[in-house]
């Protein structure tokens, strides 16, 4: 009976159910076959023909009677989006038919052991027991599949065609597939490569000092709080915590301000005090000090937090014994505080790195990636890849060049990923330190 | 000898603390005084105003290019919006990751570690082009489908991390007295796990009123914008000419979101943390 019953379904989903006598579950089932094979056979083909040729017809000059027109030709994005819609789609459709079957051949099985197979109400009763875990993920899943997934794939696709200003931009033109030759371009074009390598350095140094200087500032300025003596411990770290609190959209563009060449304020005292007006933001080098010197503003808040609790589980008595003997602050600091934080925080520590490579707000509401010297391509001296990458899709159309960044950026993220996972693991196992 | 020593070392302390506490008021206390200043330049002779004003306030509002107080109104129907849907869908997903075994889970994990590795703009231009296809460009429904269904990608390690440390007993009696999946879901792991939840409305709400990038090439009628994109707007092309319209722009963005994290900042402080240990 659960060879018929997974047959039938299989032939179309929901005969097997009508068959094992679970009429408004197979009728239910039958209606999705339905409606899901009528839209697939009308769409599933052209999805299929949009993704592998990208639309074969260019936008063209017709004559119809006397005049001649414009004729819209394929348009090779729409066409992708569409199309990896309807496979997505089809996917569920897919995952739908396969339970179908697995339902018919299981409730098959129960009525060759002599069993009765549940009622329509009960099967639904199920979906809140021993379904939850599907049904809760249902909503969620779809809108990761289409909002997150999808586009996603888009990306990465997309770094694989000529999809790019001013060529190959529909409705104008169509785009093709071109393999890796983004990739190539990228990376062995002069103009390309030049500002790729630069903006590449650019952005690990930024990552480095960036995780640094905050990792260090929130240690010192939690250990100064901490210190014995200290009074209104909590009127200090609540002032240290306004930078976390302002949104970063405000307080960057209040830096941007603030830090302005020509009006900011900052020059201004300094002008009062006979110094010259610096290009914070305008000077390649001042303005990458700058990025640095604001962020470590945003930033410390958040170590500084970290810190007050790590701090607070480091044992008194291991302090008490090294002013025993005779130890100065600076070797407390370097034997005891440093190496306990560096090993509770070392897992935070990578994170932030990753987090700072991808630091957008941090450069794009502060320079936009400027100053522009000219010899690169499409971005700034302060530009990291995730700012070029926004530039270039949304300022200059150079969509594949963006997305094979993008994949770039990606590679990068996991492999340091992979590498914090495998080392906190290894910590794990070895143990060092209590 | 060892007095005099602590004595200057707290000196130099306070010092410091001092320097560090202005560096961090500085910021803040000029944006708020220019905010009242009266003119537009950024310039100005000495700090304090010789003459206070909330013309730049009033302006916001009633100024035909400034629609503030529309934009305000948007930008909280959104945020709340995303705010029920966003930890609803961030903590069902989560709840269910921690809490149950099945096939998929694993992948399902792994998938969201993955797709939190991809720099969000990659998908910018596609989420466009599915507005489009949908015809919801220019609306606030787009908005708040988008930042919701985010939510889970981004937050959900957080969200796990946290019940993952809910002993498991608990629910174990609980569905031995015969309570269902969804009662132990809402009458018991819920009301546990509010701290994080607490984290978790705070920051989707906060979301689309910092948003400036998505907001930006969604809505694109003056009257559908955010706070976000409005200000950004008044930074970009206003700034030189109003600066102190900004200024007051600026006031009226932040300090809400600041009392709310200064208020729940116990909250906001065991998320990061339990997140940021989490990895």
């Amino acid at each position: 009976m659960s060879l018929t019953a997974s047959v039938l379904s299989l032939i179309a989903p929901g005969l097997g159910q009508l068959y094992n006598r679970q009429f408004i579950k197979g009728v239910l089932f039958l209606a999705i076959d339905a409606l899901g094979l009528w839209y697939f056979i009308n769409h599933l083909p052209r999805a299929v023909w949009g993704i592998v040729t990208l639309g074969t017809q260019k936008q063209h000059m017709e004559k119809v009677g006397k005049i001649t027109k414009m004729v819209p030709g394929d348009h090779s994005i729409h066409l992708l989006v569409q199309g990896l819609i309807i496979l997505i789609l089809f996917m569920i459709f897919a995952w739908f038919y396969v339970q179908a079957v697995i339902d018919a051949r299981r409730n098959g099985l129960v009525r060759e052991n002599g069993g009765q197979t549940v009622n329509f109400y009960r099967s639904a009763g199920a979906l809140f027991d021993r379904s939850f875990p599907f049904t809760m993920l249902a909503v969620p899943i779809v809108g990761i599949l289409f909002l997150t997934i999808m586009p996603i794939i888009f990306g990465i696709l997309i770094a694989f065609t000529n999809f790019s200003g001013p060529n190959f931009v529909p409705p104008n033109a169509l785009v093709d597939w071109v393999g890796f030759r983004t990739f190539t371009d990228l990376l062995t074009l002069k103009t390309w490569s030049y500002t790729f390598w630069h903006v590449l350095l650019w952005t690990v140094e930024w990552a480095l000092l960036a995780t640094v200087t905050t990792y260090l500032g929130g240690m010192l300025v939690a250990m100064l709080v901490q210190q014995p003596g200290i009074r209104f411990k909590k009127f200090w770290r609540t002032l240290f915590i306004v930078p976390f609190a302002i949104p970063q959209l405000c307080s960057a563009l209040i830096m941007n301000n603030l830090f302005n060449g020509e009006f900011g304020p900052i020059n201004q005292y300094l002008g009062m005090l006979g110094i010259e007006k610096i290009g914070w933001l305008t000077d390649p080098q001042w303005a990458k000090f700058t990025v640095v010197l604001v962020n470590a503003w945003f930033g410390i808040p958040v170590t500084m937090m970290l810190m007050f609790g790590v701090l607070t589980t480091i044992p008194k008595d291991l302090y008490e014994a090294a002013e025993v003997d005779g130890a100065t602050a600076f070797q407390k600091f370097r034997t005891i505080t440093l190496p306990r934080v560096l090993f509770v925080t070392a897992p935070v520590l990578i994170t932030q790195f990753a987090g700072n490579i991808n630091n957008f707000n941090a450069i794009y509401l502060l320079t936009g990636g400027d100053p522009k010297t000219g010899d690169y391509q499409f971005a700034g001296q302060t530009d990291l890849l995730v700012t070029w990458l926004y530039k270039l899709t949304l300022d200059n159309n150079k969509y594949n060049f963006a997305s094979a960044i993008g994949i770039i950026v990606f590679l990068i993220i996991a492999s340091i990923s992979i590498a914090s996972y495998l080392r906190t693991k290894s910590f794990k196992e070895e143990d060092m330190v209590q | 000898m060892r007095k005099t020593g602590t004595g200057i070392r707290l000196f130099f302390s306070y010092v410091l603390l001092a320097i560090l506490g202005l560096s961090v008021l500085y910021p803040t206390v000029w944006i708020l005084v220019s905010s009242f200043r009266p003119g537009g330049a950024i310039y100005s002779p000495t700090f304090f105003p010789s003459n206070w004003t909330g013309e730049h306030y009033s302006a916001l509002f009633t100024d035909k290019s400034f629609v503030f107080g529309r934009w305000y109104w948007n930008t909280l129907k959104i945020g709340i919006f995303t705010m029920l849907f966003g930890t609803l869908a961030t903590t069902m997903v989560a709840y269910v990751l921690s809490r149950f075994r099945f096939k998929g889970r694993k992948a399902g994990l792994s998938t969201l570690l993955i797709l939190g590795m991809f720099p969000n703009f990659m998908a910018l231009i596609s989420i466009f082009l599915l507005l489009y296809q949908f015809d919801l460009l220019n609306t606030h429904l787009a908005l708040i489908i988008v930042y919701s269904c985010g939510a889970p990608v981004l937050s959900t390690f957080i969200v796990k991390g946290y019940f993952d440390t809910i002993p498991r007993s608990l629910e174990e009696s609980a569905r031995i007295d015969g309570a269902s999946h969804l009662t132990v879901f809402g009458k018991i792991m819920i009301p546990l796990a509010k701290p994080i939840l607490t984290y978790m409305a705070v920051t989707t709400f906060v979301g689309p009123w910092v948003d400036f990038i998505l907001a930006r090439l969604v809505l694109r009628s003056r009257e559908q914008w955010t706070v976000a994109v409005g200000l950004w707007d008044l930074a970009t092309n206003f700034r030189t000419a109003n600066f102190t319209m900004f200024a007051a722009g600026c006031v009226l963005v932040a300090l809400p979101i600041t009392i709310v994290y200064l208020l729940l900042q116990r909250f906001i402080v065991e998320g990061l943390t339990s997140g940021a240990s989490k990895g």
